[in-house]
């Protein structure tokens, strides 16, 4: 097991190495010269120079290259540009507000979609199965931002049941922090909960349609034991290992649902630098999530090894 | 049962494949749905009420009435020209990522799949551009490069890519030890034109389906850019660009949000439910579907 663990970590380096380098390549991307764009036609030839060496600009582009390699390297990113202050440190700050938004919208999607797609697998063909697949459909067409405002629109201003935005720390009340994050955590879970379900549904289908199934029916097991022991044990394999994936998706779309609910997270310090030009802050906020997001996949492999000993010894 | 074992000829096949989709309620709903969106978008200059970017102070934040029938905004435009006029940029745009996406994941993908040698780092820094959740990546991307339409196309497509090569690369990876690949390998055919006669025609069908839901993603996604303010500059409207417009007025003015909203879900709908009857009709056990 551990060799697996250790392998498996190895081979997330060459990925990581190259996330930091197509972070490094975003400014590189930038048509003409990064500085005056941040700053505008006024600045000064000092000013100017001074962000350009902020940015390492002055540099040739392997020296840059080496430099940033060995300033991630020792957990520096640098500072940002407007906020006079280090990108890690306004990450770091920020992270728990956005990682607790997503770690409850995961479950709401993982708790309602595993529930609907083993509703719709038991009743494959019926009208429930049809109406779940439906609303799957529908989460998965629903623009997030647009559901966010439609809910605040309706839920908060109109019937005033939550608040229509900001965020208060579980750590100073946990009511209020679960008034303030109910309405995002749901809207970022919409997506992911049809994307769920579907995928529940298609893996029981087929677990179901087994002989092993078949023989433990005739054995005269109680429907319930068969449904949840015998077939969604074994439909969750493929599920468990979605859900890894889902994670980025929450990651991202938690950026923008931050910015309609107003929540002081890292998705509103990337927005604000994106809109600002904040460049520094921009690629600190992209490693990080990228970061997150092999971390937890690192973490769904092992435990997919833990339930299928036949990942590890291949 | 030994009929149903002799291998059908194509033309017989491809007549099964047309009447397996008509039948599928999924594509046809789907179809219907994403084909009354492209006409209006197609149409917008005939089927538009008025000038989408012209405003008038007199009708400003109208509620949707007999001549305004979904309303007005803050400027006083019509939503419903503005959403139909809309629909063409948001279209177009998500036309041109499919394109994009289509063409640089079947190159990267076919590559990956059909040269042993290049397979490992090809498929590596595809795994570290999906390692950034992908909105973020196209808005970083839309950022840096400055916000137009075509900008914000590239970082859709740049988004969108690595998932698509990695479809086009599994389906190559199972035709390329098909028999009839080894027999033209045997008779001397080149590496190129096995790859492009023999492999990539067989392995089509998942990347028109993922292509569906790229399609419909890109359209999310722009809405999504738009919104944010790293869209395709105003005052042309987009989906996203018209939502964003009501924000502010979301109390006074719903309608100015809920209307292209709406529209970005019957687009979006459409595309999906015409994937999944695609998915259906070429291999029932292909996938879950969108993202």
């Amino acid at each position: 097991m551990l060799s697996f663990i250790i392998r498996r970590a190895a081979a997330s380096i060459p990925v990581l190495l190259l996330v930091s380098l197509i972070t490094f390549g975003l400014l590189w991307l930038v048509p003409g010269d990064p500085a005056a764009i941040l700053l505008d036609a006024s600045a000064t030839p000092e000013a100017l120079e001074r962000v350009r060496r902020e940015l390492g600009l002055d540099q040739p582009f392997l020296v840059r290259m080496g430099q940033w390699y060995w300033r991630i390297l020792h957990g520096d990113l640098g500072n940002s540009l407007l906020l006079n202050r280090s990108v890690a440190s306004a990450i770091v700050e920020r992270l728990p507000v956005t990682l607790s938004l997503t770690a409850l919208a995961f479950v709401f999607a993982a708790l309602v979609g595993i529930a609907a797609g083993v509703t719709a697998a038991v009743r494959h063909g019926r009208a429930a199965d049809q109406s779940v697949m439906m609303l799957a459909l529908l989460g998965l067409s629903i623009p997030e931002f647009w559901l966010g405002l439609v809910l605040i629109w309706g839920l908060a201003v109109g019937a005033g049941l939550f608040p229509a935005g900001g965020y208060v720390p579980f750590s100073e009340n946990p009511v209020e922090w679960a008034r303030h994050v109910a309405l995002p955590a749901f809207t970022l879970a919409c997506v992911q909960m049809g994307f769920i379900a579907r995928m529940t549904r298609s893996s029981m289908l087929e677990v179901l349609g087994q002989d092993f199934i078949r023989t433990a029916r005739a054995k005269g097991l109680p429907e319930s034991t068969l449904v949840m022991q015998h077939g969604l044990a074994n439909a969750m394999v493929p599920v468990v290992t979605v859900m890894g994936i889902m994670v980025g998706g929450l990651l991202g779309n938690a950026v923008v649902t931050e910015q309609v609910f107003a929540i002081p997270g890292v998705g509103r310090l990337i927005i604000g630098a994106v809109l600002s030009r904040d460049f520094p802050v921009i690629q600190g906020g992209l490693l990080y999530l990228a970061l997150i997001y092999l971390v937890v996949n690192l973490i769904v492999d092992v435990l997919y090894a833990v339930i299928d000993p036949r990942v590890r010894l291949g | 049962m030994s009929a149903t074992a002799l291998p059908a000829s194509p033309a017989r096949s491809r007549a099964d494949f047309v009447r397996r989709l008509l039948a599928n309620r999924s594509f046809v709903i789907g179809a219907a749905l994403f084909s009354i969106v492209a006409l209006v978008a197609v149409f917008a200059d005939w089927l538009a009420p008025f000038d989408p970017l012209r405003g008038n102070f007199r009708t400003r934040m109208l509620a949707p009435n007999a001549v305004n029938w979904l309303g007005t905004d803050h400027f006083g435009r019509d939503i419903l020209s503005r959403v139909m006029f809309g629909a063409r940029i948001s279209l177009a745009i998500g036309l041109v990522v499919t394109l994009i996406t289509g063409v640089l994941g079947t190159l990267i993908g076919a590559v990956a799949g059909y040269m042993r040698s290049l397979d490992g780092p090809i498929m590596r820094l595809m795994d570290a551009f999906m390692a950034f959740p992908p909105i973020i990546l196209a808005i970083a991307i839309s950022a840096a490069l400055g916000g137009s339409a075509i900008n914000v196309a590239i970082a859709l497509a740049i988004a969108a890519t690595p998932h698509t090569a990695r479809v086009v690369r599994a389906s190559v990876l199972v035709v390329r030890e098909m028999e009839y690949v080894d027999a033209a390998r045997s008779l001397g055919v080149s590496h190129a034109r096995i790859l492009l006669r023999h492999v990539m025609p067989n392995a089509m069908a998942p990347l028109i389906v993922r292509l569906t839901y790229v399609f419909a993603v890109a359209i999310l996604n722009e809405a999504v850019l738009s919104y944010i303010g790293v869209g395709p500059p105003p005052p042309a409207p987009t989906f996203g660009s018209i939502v964003a417009n009501g924000r502010d007025f979301i109390i006074d003015a719903p309608w100015i949000t809920i209307a292209p909203g709406l529209a970005i879900i019957v687009t979006v709908l459409g595309l999906n439910l015409l994937g999944d009857g695609l998915r259906d009709a070429l291999d029932p056990r292909m996938g879950v579907g969108p993202r």
